[in-house]
């Protein structure tokens, strides 16, 4: 299983972190780390640019974050039409940050930069997945 | 240092469509950098072409645009870094002259957006973040820039009327440029009243894709002064790359790739922010204005909001920002937009601006970013 069911639109599929979607698809949101210096990464990178190792543990991220900050999308672009409005936010967790969507049942309006986070799997229509924010 | 001269400045009428192809957009740029310089298309010795190529549909336009210029045999090649290219364009011609490879050196930018139809754009629109990781979740480029701002509204008590002011400024400027799109002047309701894009973001807190071109002359000094008798000297260059991701920003309350380059075009040019008489920024959003202010010292972080509130960014206030309206009022045109910020500030320290001229202008300053902060490039210029 490539990225091709990942998120609203998928624009590429093949990659080495692959993996990430088998652990999404079982309910855990993952990030890598280097086996040989111990730096971590999200989005995920297969390969350690610091050591130049490519053996890299996958550990999931659990846990609260906090909203960095959020936006309302109106318009979205080809493939979006019909999924706006949503809102896109990053969240701020233990040593990495996370871009993702806040989940639909979070109106605007009860949205603080600040707030706590948690961040998990989401099932979309047509068989895709993604994952997104909920409230912490 | 000061041995690399700007010669020549020029652009092409700004527009949302040109009705023209991308050759003859670009030498309409071409025309006004060249007019009243003493050499001819034989003396330019290399050229720079610079574009977004998502959105040519000409495959490889360097090839084109020399050979309608009549710039063959002499090398031509592409630069890209999305907005910001034609300011990564000069750069990379100043290091050309510098490194004695060739004399005199064009660059190029352009940009013909509605060679898209619109649906073709928002689909380049969808593919501007990282297409694994970000662009699955609908990211776009306003998108990116309104959670700068809605960052910058917790951080710092920023509101979306600070915001608007900046469009006011801006369209106030615009609309005595005869090159801009847009050249009418909005208020403050206007702008507030508009639809939102994405929050907090609204219609005329964005710039709008536009068709255009610039051209940059750049000569080694003992030459420039040959070719004209105002040469501006590019006294600082400055350049850095952000993160593709949003989740890899250390920070949403500025950009790192301006504030890095502007640190390095402080220190080559050995001139503080405050020696800068006119600046250009790349105010692709309202917000992108404030966060340059602050990104560039003109403002302490936090304090940018003070200067257009005290409208210190007017042209007869102590830091004159975007006096020709910006990219809010001259339409976006993204390979082009670099060289046209840079011609600007060649006419305001030649004291020849039309528009609005500040006064016995001497050091400018141009503010190009590309994308969502990933690519900065800052220009310092003396006369």
């Amino acid at each position: 299983m490539g990225f091709e069911n990942f998120g609203t639109v998928s624009f590429t599929t093949e990659a080495k972190a692959t993996d990430f979607m088998t652990y999404l698809e079982a309910g855990k949101v993952m990030a890598t780390r280097c086996k040989k210096c111990g730096a971590s990464y999200f989005p995920p990178k297969s390969d350690c640019p610091r050591c130049l190792s490519s053996d890299v543990d996958w550990f999931e991220i659990k846990g609260k974050g906090e909203l960095a900050s959020y936006t309302l999308v109106n318009y979205g672009p080809t493939g979006f039409e019909n999924d706006a409005p949503y809102i896109l936010a990053l969240g701020k967790f233990d040593g990495i940050q996370i871009f993702a969507r806040l989940s639909r049942d979070i109106e605007e309006k009860d949205i603080q930069v600040g707030m706590s986070l948690v961040v998990s799997p989401v099932k979309l229509p047509d068989n895709r997945i993604a994952y997104e924010f909920k409230k912490g | 240092m000061a041995d690399v001269a700007i010669v020549g400045a020029g652009q092409s009428v700004f527009s949302r469509s040109c009705g023209v192809s991308i050759r003859e957009l670009s030498f309409e740029a071409f025309k006004e950098a060249m007019e009243g310089l003493d050499i001819t298309s034989n003396d330019i010795d290399a050229s720079i072409i610079c574009s977004a190529p998502e959105y040519d549909k000409q495959r490889s336009p360097a090839g084109l645009i020399s050979e309608y210029l009549e710039l063959t045999p002499k090398p031509s090649f592409y630069v890209e870094t999305v907005c910001s290219s034609s300011s990564t364009g000069l750069r990379v011609a100043w290091s050309l002259v510098k490194a004695g490879l060739h004399r005199v050196v064009a660059v190029i930018g352009f940009q013909k957006m509605s060679e898209l139809s619109s649906r073709e754009a928002a689909e380049r629109m969808g593919r501007g973040g990282d297409i694994i990781w970000e662009s699955p979740f609908g990211l776009t480029m306003p998108a990116g820039y309104a959670m700068y701002a809605r960052a910058h509204m917790a951080e710092y008590g920023t509101t979306e009327e600070h915001l608007a002011k900046v469009r006011v400024k801006n369209s106030h400027y615009g609309a005595t440029n005869p090159k801009a799109t847009y050249r009418k002047e909005l208020s403050l309701e206007d702008i507030l009243n508009s639809e939102v894009i994405t929050s907090p973001l609204k219609k005329f807190d964005c710039c709008a894709n536009a068709d255009g071109s610039s051209c940059v002359i750049v000569a080694r000094g003992d030459v420039a002064k040959g070719i004209t008798s105002t040469p501006i000297w590019i006294i600082g260059l400055g350049a850095a790359t952000d993160t593709m991701t949003m989740a890899g920003r250390e920070s949403l309350t500025g950009l790192r790739c301006a504030q890095e380059a502007g640190k390095q075009a402080y220190q080559m040019a050995g001139v503080k922010p405050q020696d800068i008489d006119v600046a250009e920024v790349h105010d692709c959003f309202t917000i992108s204005e404030i966060l340059a202010y602050e990104d560039l010292g003109f403002a302490k972080p936090g304090e940018g909001v003070g200067l257009i509130e005290e409208k210190q960014t007017y042209a007869d206030g102590k830091m004159p920002v975007n006096v020709d309206g910006g990219l809010l009022s001259k339409g976006h045109p993204i390979g082009a937009t670099g060289g046209s910020q840079i011609r600007t500030i060649v006419r305001q320290l030649r004291g020849e601006a039309t528009e609005a001229q500040v006064k016995g202008a001497e050091i400018g300053l141009v503010h190009n970013i590309g994308g969502i902060g990933q690519y900065g490039n800052v220009t310092i210029l003396r006369r």
